[in-house]
């Protein structure tokens, strides 16, 4: 065998501890962002999830003004902690819609009564399909969505008062 | 103090395993005969470490919640063997136990050793105490399993459910028997490349230990896959997670290295391969342990991360893989290669296996991997699953599973007899499958209908090397080299039946109504709240039918309280001819259920393959091991005749 040859194994070794490392250093970032940042929405038609309300398609995020899009669940508890922002966001003039996953009429009800409802138009998503069309993981999450129906920013998680500034940059810059 | 005196002999197992190092460098600069001396060294370190073993087993049996790992990872209304299996259902305690086998097999081999030389011998436990040095410094400075807590707290906080589980009793310890088993044979090797013996002697020594971890390894993935099967409650047998993966490379590279040492034994060729395959296969064994104990790669096994721990083991793999590697560049060249052999020879046919072996285990490794290079490198996240393992590695495996039904019919150095005239038999029947499946089923999709035919075909072809000779003379090597590959036929045969045939059903249910999977109506009569010893259940009774007589079903979802979480225990009802498996999930706020049901045709011939695999490897060590005990009366004999 050449020396090449014998040295191979020794490359392979250093490449594999060198990537190694680098994730011992850089600890993987558990939240996977949607592949649809900057692309446009997937069609969808979600029913309403209140009689009182509309129900969601995609087409009507491309109304010409940029939009929030709030993935929610009655049964979520961080929900109603980040219910607070979303009122303040509306107060300020922001337009949000909402997709409700996994969820009833009865149940969405009682918790829009507790926590207030900022929502212009609801959808009901039984099984999931469209919020993981969307590629979110979990509920809530928040879809920034431009003039166009195209996805501007992905919150991963309950959004917080701190956050306020910068979506409402983004709802901006969307226009 | 029961944890005082486990940690007071990990203390002394570490000091002799520094003594047993340092005489194997006097041994082989100067010539002191330092042999007896490592002999007994070896052996009292690897009872010393047994002691600790012992000692963090009794801790976790009488639960003493002062020991930081008990509390950690135990409770003390647990059923007593999970108390016992806790032991080693934590970080601290695997790797004690990892230890204490190092050292154990070091002491076997130090013992049972008689075919190598004593220079080789002396090299080979000096490197299995290097080995042992890392792994002990690791325990003390970042795992210390018998930390004390001050005061004690007055109950532990119990065990992940999901390894409450007799599963849990087995599977680990088997894995690492199998895993730590393959040092002896890294050790072994590296002897031989210090000391330029690469020769039969060796490959001898090495074969009973390749053997005995190979059949360990099978059983432990076998078992681990059967676990998760059932406890996870996914209806899969195999999910290419990153820590399966990691059991699976060290499985490949001893199977690689279990035949290419055959040739090592017969031929005396293949020496720098089988060398390489050996320091390989127990490299993979530690690229495994770090993956799984660092927690760096996502993975349904959800560990720990924890970067201190993880760069200690990689600072120790980086050293022994790599000077292992450093070694064999300067020693490589030296080796002589043993006998020529001819293009169509065992030889040859051994070699082909092994190379299929390698591109396979190249495959997994690049798979496993691959997601955590592309984000080193490019920032983009991205997973790899199954589709790539199967679309890649799935052909060549069939390929291999084909050559194996011809390798054992060819004789070594040169073929001349008509070896395709014998196979035409199973070529039949292997085509006569294949027809059937495009007749019958001429949907089903290439993969399981290609595994149907080479099933069939290596079912007939790995009986052929027992036609035309007495069965009951046939050395036990050869019956276990049959059966085992048989083995690969029935664990193929149950793949595909699973691919092709299994029927799904997911589907909300209120009480009274009716389900159909496959052949079978399922009834749900009733969800009823029940209770365990340590959680409490809702259990979902289940009437299934296919025309005659009815069966119970009784898949439960455990609510365990220390630490909270919840489980699915799926309800699986075995037939000859296949299994119908059934689990609870969630209820829906108008008062169904969810209930997830799976009809599956001979998927038990996967599990019912990988046992048959193991106990061919068994009987072949078996044979290996009353010769060698033959051998050595009749040397004794001859020794008393001459002497007396």
């Amino acid at each position: 065998m050449s020396r090449g040859l014998r040295l191979i194994p020794i490359i392979l070794l250093a490449w594999l501890v060198a990537g190694l490392a680098w994730r011992l250093i850089k600890p993987a970032d558990p939240a996977v962002p949607s592949q649809l940042v900057h692309r446009e929405l997937p069609a969808f038609d979600l029913p309403a999830a209140l009689p009182s309300k509309p129900g969601l398609k995609s087409t009507d995020l491309a109304s010409g003004r940029p939009r929030l899009v709030n993935i929610f669940a009655s049964w979520c508890v961080p929900c109603a902690g980040e219910a607070p922002v979303l009122a303040e966001l509306k107060r300020r003039g922001v337009a949000i819609d909402a997709i409700a996953v996994r969820d009833t009429p009865d149940a969405i009800t009682t918790f829009l009564a507790r926590n207030g409802d900022p929502y212009q138009r609801i959808g009901s998503d039984r099984q999931s399909e469209v919020q993981i069309a969307l590629g979110s993981s979990g509920v809530p999450e928040t879809f920034v969505v431009d003039a166009r129906g195209i996805i501007r920013h992905q919150y991963v998680g309950p959004l917080t008062a701190a956050n306020i500034p910068g979506v409402l940059q983004q709802l901006a810059a969307a226009r | 103090m029961i944890a005082e005196a486990g940690l007071a002999a990990l203390w002394l197992s570490t000091g002799l395993a520094a003594y047993q190092f340092v005489l194997m460098l006097l041994a082989l600069r100067s010539n002191f005969d330092v042999a007896r001396a490592m002999r007994s060294v070896a052996v009292m370190q690897g009872a010393l470490t047994l002691v600790a073993f012992a000692m963090l087993l009794l801790v976790f049996a009488s639960s003493d919640m002062s020991v930081a790992l008990v509390f950690e990872n135990s409770n003390s209304a647990k059923p007593f063997i999970y108390k016992v299996a806790g032991t080693w259902g934590n970080h601290e305690g695997s790797m004690l136990m990892w230890v204490t086998i190092l050292a154990v097999a070091g002491a076997f081999l130090a013992l049972l050793a008689h075919r190598t030389s004593e220079r080789t011998l002396i090299a080979a436990l000096g490197s299995q105490a290097l080995l042992a040095l890392g792994f002990y410094a690791f325990l003390l400075f970042a795992s210390n399993p018998f930390a004390r807590l001050f005061p004690a707290p007055p109950d532990g906080q119990g065990l992940n459910p999901l390894l409450q589980d007799p599963g849990l009793a087995f599977h680990p310890p088997t894995l690492y028997l199998g895993y730590v088993g393959l040092s002896v044979a890294f050790s072994l090797a590296v002897g031989a490349l210090l000391t330029g013996e690469v020769d039969s002697r060796l490959a001898r020594a090495m074969r009973p230990w390749v053997l005995g971890a190979w059949v360990l390894l099978t059983l432990g993935i076998t078992a681990g896959s059967y676990w998760a099967y059932y406890e996870l409650g996914w209806g899969g047998y195999w999910f290419w997670d990153p820590v399966e993966n990691a059991s699976l490379m060290p499985w490949l590279a001893a199977t690689a290295l279990l035949h290419s040492i055959n040739v090592l034994a017969a031929r005396g060729a293949l020496k720098a391969w089988t060398m390489m395959l050996a320091v390989i296969a127990f490299s993979m064994s530690m690229v495994g342990t770090f993956l799984v104990r660092s927690g760096i790669l996502t993975s349904v096994h959800a560990f720990a991360i924890d970067p201190e721990r993880g760069t200690f083991l990689l600072v120790l793999l980086t050293i022994y893989v790599g000077a292992a590697f450093i070694l064999f560049a300067v020693r490589g060249a030296t080796l002589k290669e043993g006998a020529p052999f001819e293009l169509v020879s065992r030889e040859s046919g051994l070699v082909v296996n092994n190379l299929l072996l390698s591109v396979i285990l190249g495959i997994v490794f690049v798979g496993t991997l691959y997601p955590l290079f592309i984000e080193a490198l490019t920032g983009e996240k991205l997973s790899v699953g199954a589709p790539y393992f199967n679309a890649v590695a799935g052909p060549l495996a069939l390929i291999l599973a084909v050559l194996v039904g011809v390798g054992p019919l060819l004789s070594w150095r040169r073929e001349r007899r008509p070896v395709l005239r014998r196979l035409a038999t199973p070529a039949l029947l292997g085509a006569s499958a294949l027809v059937i499946t495009i007749i019958l089923w001429p949907g089903m999709s290439i993969l399981p209908r290609l595994g149907f035919a080479v099933a069939a075909f290596l079912a007939a072809s790995s009986m052929l090397p027992m036609i035309g000779r007495n069965p009951l003379r046939a050395p036990l090597a050869t019956w276990g080299m049959v059966i085992a590959h048989f083995g690969i036929a029935v664990a193929l045969a149950g793949m595909a039946s699973n691919a092709a045939f299994t029927s799904e059903r997911l589907a909300v249910a209120k009480p009274g109504e009716t389900l159909t999977v496959g052949p079978w109506s399922v009834q749900l009569e009733g969800v009823t709240p029940t209770a365990g010893k340590n959680y409490t259940a809702l259990e979902a009774e289940l009437h299934a039918s296919r025309g005659e007589g009815i069966i119970v079903l009784k898949p439960q979802s455990h609510y365990y309280s220390d630490p909270p979480t919840e489980t699915n225990e799926s309800a699986i009802e075995t037939f000859w001819n296949g299994q119908l498996y059934t689990v609870l999930g969630k209820s829906d706020p108008s008062g169904g259920w969810q209930l997830r049901l799976w009809w599956k045709p001979f998927v038990t011939l996967i599990w019912l393959g990988g046992a048959l695999i193991a106990l061919g490897g068994a009987l072949a060590m078996l044979g290996r091991v009353s010769r060698f005990r033959w051998r050595h009366a009749a040397a004794a004999e001859w020794r008393k005749a001459r002497y007396a």
